[in-house]
C-alpha cells in the first residue's frame, strides 16, 4: 500500500512537473524556464569514493536558496536540481540524461569530475545544453571550436603546469626535473602543459617521468626511481592520498628536491598536515583562490562576505573545507551569467552570456584575478600565483602569472 | 645496482602490507573455504575504531587489543547474521553478500568518519630510516608483527584441536558434524579470527598508506595475488607470496613493464597461478572425498 502511494505521488509530481518547451523564431530554444522559475541541473558525488567533494554541492544548494530568498534572478526563482553520481562516469551520463530529458533543465551547472564530464561532453554538445563552469581543471573544457556548449571555470591544469615550467626556467635554468603524475586525464594534462612551456627544452629539463595508478597501494617504488635519476627538482601531480605519501616518502629517504605540488592536493587539512606539516616545508604550489586557513585573508572583505554567507546558510559546515570557497565563487559566476541574460533565457543566450563575461570580480579568488570569457576564450581564469608551504600555512610570493592555455 | 636494491627493499616493505592481508584471507579460506572480498574493508573499519580509541586517550597497545576484540566480535556477528542462513546456498550467493558487505563497510565508514585522509600513529616511533636507509622503523616493526601473527596462525591450525576442528568443519562439514564438531560455531570462530587478523593488518598498513575509507581497495587485490601465489591454504606460503608480489611488482614496474602495468602484473599472477598451479607454490593439493 505504502509503495503504491509513493509511486502514485511520484507519478503525480512527474505530471505536474511536465515542462513547457517552445521554440521561438530564429532557432531559440527555451527549455526549463517559466515566468517564475529557472531550472538548473547539477551532478556531484554525494556518495562513494570521492564523496569528500560532495560539500561543494551543499554549498551550491545553500547559495541558490539564499538567492531565492532574496527574490531570485530577474524575478525568477532558481530550481536547483543536484543529483548524486557517485563519481562514476556511467552514472553521470544517466543522471545528466535524466536532467536533460526528464527534468528538462535550462542548463547544467558545475558537474564535477574530469572523467565524468568527459563522459557527457559529446552528449551535452549534441543536445546543445549549456554546461557551464564544470568542476574540473582539464584543459579540454576550453575547446570552444569543437565543443561550444561546455566550459570550465578554474585555471586549467595545463596553465598551472606552464606556470611551474616558467618558474623553473627562471630560477633554476639547469634543473634536472623528475615528474610523477596520475595516469589519467587529470595527470596527463601536466606533461602537456610543461611541453607547451618548454618546447624542445622539455627533454633537457625532464630527466625522469613516471606515472602511478589510483589502484596502487603505495608509490614508494616510484619515489625511489625518481631519486635515483639524479633529479634535483620534483613535480608531483597527485590526488590527496598519493600526494601525502609522496611528501612523506621524499622526506623519509632524505631526498631534498625543489618540490612542486599540484594545486588539487595543496590542502593544508587533507594533505600537508596528515603527511606531517614539517615534512613539506618549502613545497611550492600555484593557486588562484583564497585559502581559508591563510592568515592573510583573516580580515579580507571578500572572505568575510563568504564567511557571512556560510554562517547564515550553512552553519553546520566545516569552514576549513575549500570546497565551500570554490562553490561560492563559481555560483557567483553563474549568477552573473543569468543576470546578463535578462529576460532571454534561451539556451543560446545563456551560452552567449557565459561566453561574454567581462572583468568579473570574484571575492574568493586572489586580488587581480578577473573572470573573462569570449566566444574564442573558454578559459574564464588564466592567472595563478605561486605559494609555498611554511610548515603551518601557505604563503603567497611573486606576482600573478598568466598561463597561455 | 643501488637502484635495484632500493626497489627490492621497497618491494619487501610493500610486500609486508600484502602479506598481512593475505594472512587474513588464508584464515578465512581455511576456516570457511570462501574468499571474503570484504576482508579489506572490515580491516579498514576496525582501523577507524582504533583511531577513535587512540584519539579518545586510550594508549596505543590498549587500543590495539580492544580493536582486535571488537573486530572478532563484528566478524562473528556478520557470520551469524548474514552467512549462516546461506550455509547451503550456492557459492555465488555468498559472493554477492561479500560484495554487499564491501560496499556497506566502505560507505558506513565514509559516513561516520568522513572521506578525509587521516594520519594513523605507529607504535614503533618515528625516527630515521634503519638498515642503510632501506627501511623505516615502522616497516621493520610491522614486518615483525606479521611474522608473529603468521606463526600464531600456523601453530593454531597445526597444534590445537580447535584448529583441527576448524579445518575439518571447512573441509567437510557433513562428516565433521557426524563426528561431533560444532560446524556452525567453528565457521563463526573462523570469521572472528580472520576479522581480528585483518584488524592487525589494518593498523599496520594505515601508518604507511594513510587512513581513508578506500585504504584497502588497492591492497586487497595484491594481497589476493600474494595469497594465491603462496598457496591460499598455507599461512607461511601466503606470507612469502605477499612479499614476492611486492618485489615482483616493484622490479617489474621499475624495469620491465613500466609503472602503468603494475596492477596488470598482479592480475597476471592470479591468472597464471590459477591455471598452472592452483594450489600455489607452497600449498597442498586438496582432494575432497565425499
Amino acid at each position: 500500500m505504502m509503495k503504491r502511494r509513493v509511486l502514485l505521488s511520484a507519478a503525480a509530481t512527474g505530471l505536474l512537473a511536465t515542462p513547457m518547451i517552445w521554440r521561438q523564431a530564429g532557432a531559440q530554444t527555451v527549455v526549463g524556464v517559466t515566468k517564475t522559475e529557472i531550472k538548473i541541473g547539477h551532478t556531484i558525488p554525494y556518495s562513494g569514493p570521492a564523496s569528500a567533494y560532495g560539500s561543494g554541492g551543499k554549498g551550491h544548494t545553500g547559495f541558490w536558496k539564499m538567492i531565492n530568498s532574496q527574490g531570485g534572478v530577474n524575478g525568477r526563482k532558481i530550481n536547483f536540481i543536484s543529483l548524486d553520481d557517485g563519481y562514476s562516469p556511467p552514472k553521470t551520463v544517466e543522471q545528466v540524461r535524466r536532467l536533460v530529458e526528464q527534468d528538462e533543465v535550462a542548463c547544467l551547472f558545475n558537474p564535477l569530475g574530469t572523467p565524468n564530464n568527459s563522459a557527457i561532453q559529446k552528449y551535452v554538445n549534441q543536445k546543445k545544453v549549456p554546461t557551464l563552469f564544470v568542476a574540473t581543471g582539464a584543459d579540454k573544457w576550453g575547446d570552444y571550436k569543437n565543443f561550444p556548449w561546455i566550459m570550465g571555470w578554474a585555471p586549467s591544469y595545463q596553465i598551472e603546469a606552464q606556470i611551474y615550467a616558467n618558474h623553473i626556467s627562471k630560477i633554476k635554468p639547469n634543473a634536472k626535473v623528475a615528474l610523477i603524475y596520475q595516469n589519467d586525464d587529470f595527470g596527463k594534462d601536466y606533461p602537456l602543459g610543461l611541453k607547451a612551456a618548454w618546447g624542445a627544452q622539455y627533454d633537457k629539463f625532464i630527466v625522469k617521468a613516471l606515472t602511478y595508478e589510483v589502484t596502487d597501494a603505495t608509490i614508494d617504488s616510484q619515489v625511489v626511481s625518481l631519486r635515483d635519476s639524479g633529479a634535483d627538482t620534483l613535480i608531483t601531480v597527485a590526488t590527496p592520498k598519493f600526494a601525502a605519501q609522496m611528501i612523506r616518502k621524499v622526506y623519509d629517504i632524505g631526498w631534498k628536491p625543489l618540490h612542486f605540488l599540484s594545486n588539487v592536493s595543496a590542502s593544508a587539512g587533507t594533505v600537508l598536515i596528515p603527511a606531517g606539516a614539517e615534512k613539506g616545508i618549502g613545497i611550492i604550489t600555484a593557486t588562484y583562490g583564497k585559502d581559508p586557513t591563510d592568515p592573510t585573508w583573516a580580515n579580507d572583505k571578500g572572505m568575510n562576505e563568504w564567511r557571512a554567507f556560510m554562517k547564515q546558510n550553512l552553519p553546520e559546515a566545516d569552514m576549513l573545507d575549500t570546497s565551500y570557497v570554490y562553490s561560492y565563487g563559481v555560483c557567483l559566476t553563474m549568477l552573473q551569467t543569468l543576470r546578463q541574460c535578462g529576460d532571454d533565457l534561451s539556451r543560446e543566450n545563456i551560452m552567449r552570456q557565459a561566453a561574454n563575461l567581462k572583468d568579473l570580480d570574484i571575492p574568493t579568488v586572489l586580488p587581480g584575478i578577473k573572470v573573462n570569457t569570449s566566444p574564442t576564450n573558454y578559459h574564464p581564469m588564466r592567472h595563478m600565483q605561486l605559494s609555498n608551504w611554511t610548515g603551518t600555512s601557505w604563503s603567497l610570493f611573486g606576482d600573478l602569472i598568466e598561463g597561455a592555455g | 645496482m643501488d637502484g635495484v636494491l632500493h626497489q627490492v627493499f621497497s618491494g619487501i616493505a610493500s610486500g609486508g602490507i600484502y602479506a598481512s592481508i593475505a594472512l587474513a584471507l588464508v584464515m578465512i579460506f581455511t576456516a570457511t573455504h570462501h574468499v571474503n572480498f570484504a576482508q579489506g574493508e572490515m580491516a579498514m573499519f576496525s582501523t577507524y575504531i582504533a583511531l577513535t580509541l587512540i584519539e579518545a586517550g586510550v594508549p596505543y597497545w590498549g587500543a590495539f587489543v580492544i580493536t582486535i576484540v571488537f573486530a572478532m566480535v563484528v566478524g562473528t556477528i556478520v557470520q551469524k547474521i548474514l552467512m549462516e542462513p546461506l550455509m547451503n546456498a550456492p557459492v555465488l550467493a555468498s559472493v554477492g553478500v561479500f560484495i554487499g558487505l564491501l560496499f556497506i563497510f566502505n560507505s558506513v565508514a565514509g559516513w561516520i568518519f568522513t572521506y578525509t585522509l587521516k594520519p594513523f600513529p605507529t607504535p614503533f616511533g618515528e625516527g630515521g630510516p634503519l638498515l642503510g636507509g632501506f627501511f623505516s622503523r615502522h616497516e621493520l616493526g610491522s614486518t615483525a608483527i606479521t611474522v608473529v601473527v603468521l606463526f600464531s596462525v600456523w601453530a593454531f591450525f597445526r597444534f590445537t584441536s580447535l584448529g583441527l576442528a576448524m579445518r575439518a568443519a571447512a573441509f567437510n562439514p557433513v562428516s565433521s558434524r557426524l563426528v561431533g564438531v560444532p560446524v556452525a560455531t567453528m565457521l563463526a570462530l573462523g570469521w572472528g579470527l580472520a576479522s581480528g587478523i585483518g584488524a592487525i593488518a589494518g593498523m599496520m598498513v594505515a601508518p604507511i598508506v594513510f587512513l581513508d575509507p578506500n585504504m584497502m581497495g588497492g591492497v586487497l587485490l595484491y594481497a589476493f595475488a600474494g595469497a594465491l601465489l603462496g598457496g591460499i591454504t598455507n599461512p607461511l606460503g601466503a606470507v612469502l607470496g605477499g612479499f614476492l608480489v611486492g618485489i615482483i611488482e616493484n622490479l617489474g614496474g621499475a624495469y620491465i613493464v613500466g609503472t602503468e602495468l603494475k596492477l596488470s602484473l598482479a592480475l597476471i599472477i592470479i591468472v597464471a597461478v590459477l591455471t598452472l598451479k592452483p594450489a600455489g607454490l607452497f600449498g597442498k593439493v586438496l582432494a575432497s572425498r565425499v
